[in-house]
């Protein structure tokens, strides 16, 4: 009888092995057969995200058939359009896994995120000689509202550095973390050097000195599976362009405790539950942050992205992705003169380099020339490149749609720049 | 190679990117002005030793692309013996050049040797998103001439 087992296995492995087609997935993408891309390597998607047509119809769709403001209308065609926006809430709390879509609220982008939180909460909770600890790795956005909140405060910004190979260094995290950290607000993945810090012992780390943790997940969500409960965060943002979404929508996660605890951000339509001249009552979240209009349509076509990448299966895609960013590694380390950053244990699709005598902008005219769209420059992340004590990096990110042929136009146009800056 | 990336890159924009000329502050340099790309982080200090309304010498320090290099460093070349005027009239003459437009076309106080010298940047018409890199440091180079001069000392 136990001659049946190895058999089950061996099967269980041929079968359950579903192969990601990305050259299925790129007929979804209408700008990749234009003629400015066609046949030309987009490797700038951690920067934007092209967009598949089930997120174009869906908004399309928004626009010809479906659309009125929200929460305002009695008729039916408000009562659609509220119903799609609160949907789409309601999707991405699934994507985040949150326990409550009233702790989904719907912001510009990360960047408005971060912000919000360094106000709402910010201003209420972090005070004079409070601590509020980031990272090396951080993106701008992910630093700079923290810097004036620090002013406007009088708090004080401890950053965790990182080592040669872009890895934080936990054992200064540790030494950081005290009884003033109020506040600990780190990148999912680094956007510059694709390192993904080990979040969730962070977290518990934070948690344990009663520090409040906000992850900046612009990166992460492209490619991570994101789990808020099991995470334990305490806020999440995310973009929507960079999940294949439109730009203009984001998400801010926030447990409820702390979003019933935070005052409003805004104040305007939508965010109030009666206004009088002598007293104003807010609404509950997620409406007490969402003052205004919003983009209905952005939310929208955010939740058909959400479901775009769900039904691809985001597993499958971050091996498809992993497959491109380790063959490009091992080429790009066979160029005499080619120096990679962050060479981290657990990465994003994020590919960052230097070519010997060339600088990054000039790198990034020639990739072009070849047909290879790179960003180029110090990524809004300027304390990794003084770390490394560079101007900047060449940077390839790779997305669902990109193969191995951009890998190979990738290589050959490292090798352009050889030719020209010998 | 395509002929267009060829022209942007030619031999003496890699040499000059490669060993800028003037590179460094020059003795009893007067003026002085920091340049900054935020965009891409290039880097540029210009000096120059105003005399007389003369550029009696000029140099400058930073970091930054071959093309930003290339541009600060053929400019200390030409500038040198300049009056102020003639310095403005080259860089407006230069920047038409980059961009394309014609303007100061018949300007009279260019020195048509300079302008030759600076032709070899003419590639960077085809590359918009460059010109602000060719630039830099002529607009540096003219911060420094509007700066106060420095104290004069009197030993
Ligand atoms: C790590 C990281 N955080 C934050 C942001 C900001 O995102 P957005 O510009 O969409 O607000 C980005 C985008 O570049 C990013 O890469």
């Amino acid at each position: 009888m136990n001659t049946l087992a190895p058999l089950a296995e061996a099967r269980r492995e041929s079968v359950f092995v579903p192969a990601f087609d990305a050259e299925a997935a790129r007929r979804d993408f209408p700008i990749l057969a234009t003629p400015v891309i066609h046949g030309r390597a987009f490797l700038d998607s951690a920067a934007s995200a092209q967009k598949p047509m089930q997120v174009i119809d869906a908004v399309r769709r928004c626009y010809e058939a479906e659309y009125a403001n929200i929460h305002r209308g009695v008729y039916e065609l408000s009562a659609l359009a509220t119903k799609n926006f609160e949907v789409a809430r309601d999707k991405v709390r699934t994507f985040l896994n949150a326990r409550e879509s009233s702790e989904i609220i719907f912001v510009r982008g990360g960047t408005e995120g971060v912000n919000l939180v360094a106000y709402a909460y910010g201003d209420k909770f972090i005070g004079e000689g409070d601590e509020i600890i980031l990272t090396y790795l951080e993106h701008h956005s992910n630093i700079v509202p923290w810097q004036l909140l620090a002013e406007r405060v009088g708090a004080k910004i401890r950053p965790v550095p990182i080592d040669d190979a872009g890895e934080l260094i936990m054992e200064e995290y540790e030494k950081l973390l005290g009884p003033r950290t109020k506040m600990v607000a780190v990148t999912h993945a680094s956007n510059a050097l694709g390192t993904l810090p080990p979040v969730k012992q962070m977290i518990e780390m934070a948690h344990a000195q009663g520090a409040v943790v906000l992850i900046d997940g612009a990166q992460g969500a492209p490619h991570l599976k994101v789990d808020v409960q099991d995470l334990d965060c305490d806020f999440y943002v995310f973009s929507g362009h960079k999940v294949y979404g439109p730009s203009g929508i984001g998400v801010l996660y926030g447990k409820k405790a702390h979003l019933l605890a935070m005052p409003p951000w805004q104040g305007g339509g939508d965010m109030i539950e009666s206004v009088s001249f002598e007293k104003t009552t807010f609404a509950p979240p997620p409406n007490k942050f969402e003052a205004g209009t919003p983009h209905i349509s952005g939310a929208t076509g955010l939740a058909a992205a959400i479901d775009y990448v769900t039904k691809l299966g985001l597993d499958n895609i971050a091996a498809h992705e992993h497959a491109l960013l380790e063959e490009a590694t091992q080429r790009m380390r066979q160029i005499p003169g080619v120096r990679i950053y962050g060479e981290a244990k657990n990465k994003a699709a994020i590919l960052s380099f230097m070519i010997d005598g060339a600088h990054p902008h000039d790198v990034g005219t020639i990739f072009d020339h070849h047909g290879v769209a790179v960003r180029a420059g110090h990524h809004c992340a300027q304390p990794v490149m003084e770390r490394y004590g560079i101007p900047g990096t060449v940077r390839a990110s790779f997305a669902l749609y990109n193969t191995r042929h951009d890998v190979n136009l990738l290589i050959e146009a490292v090798d352009k720049v050889k030719e020209i800056f010998k | 190679m395509s002929s267009e990336l060829r022209e942007l890159y030619q031999e003496v924009i890699l040499d000059h990117g490669r060993t800028p000329r003037n590179f460094h502050k020059p003795e009893g340099a007067n003026h002085h002005a920091n340049g900054h790309n935020p965009l891409c982080g290039d880097r540029v200090t210009v000096h120059l030793k105003l005399k007389d309304d003369k550029v009696e010498d000029v140099g400058f320090e930073g970091s930054g692309c071959a093309i930003s290099m290339a541009s600060t460093s053929l400019m200390t070349e030409v500038l040198k013996g300049k009056t102020v005027t003639e310095a403005h009239a080259l860089f407006h003459r230069f920047h038409d050049l980059l961009t394309g437009s014609e303007d100061s076309a018949g300007d009279a106080a260019v020195d048509t040797d300079d302008f030759e010298r600076l032709m070899v940047l003419a590639g960077v018409r085809e590359y918009p998103m460059r010109v602000k890199c060719a630039t830099l440091g002529w607009h540096t180079m003219e911060a420094a001439i509007g700066t106060e001069a420095d104290k004069v000392s009197t030993e």
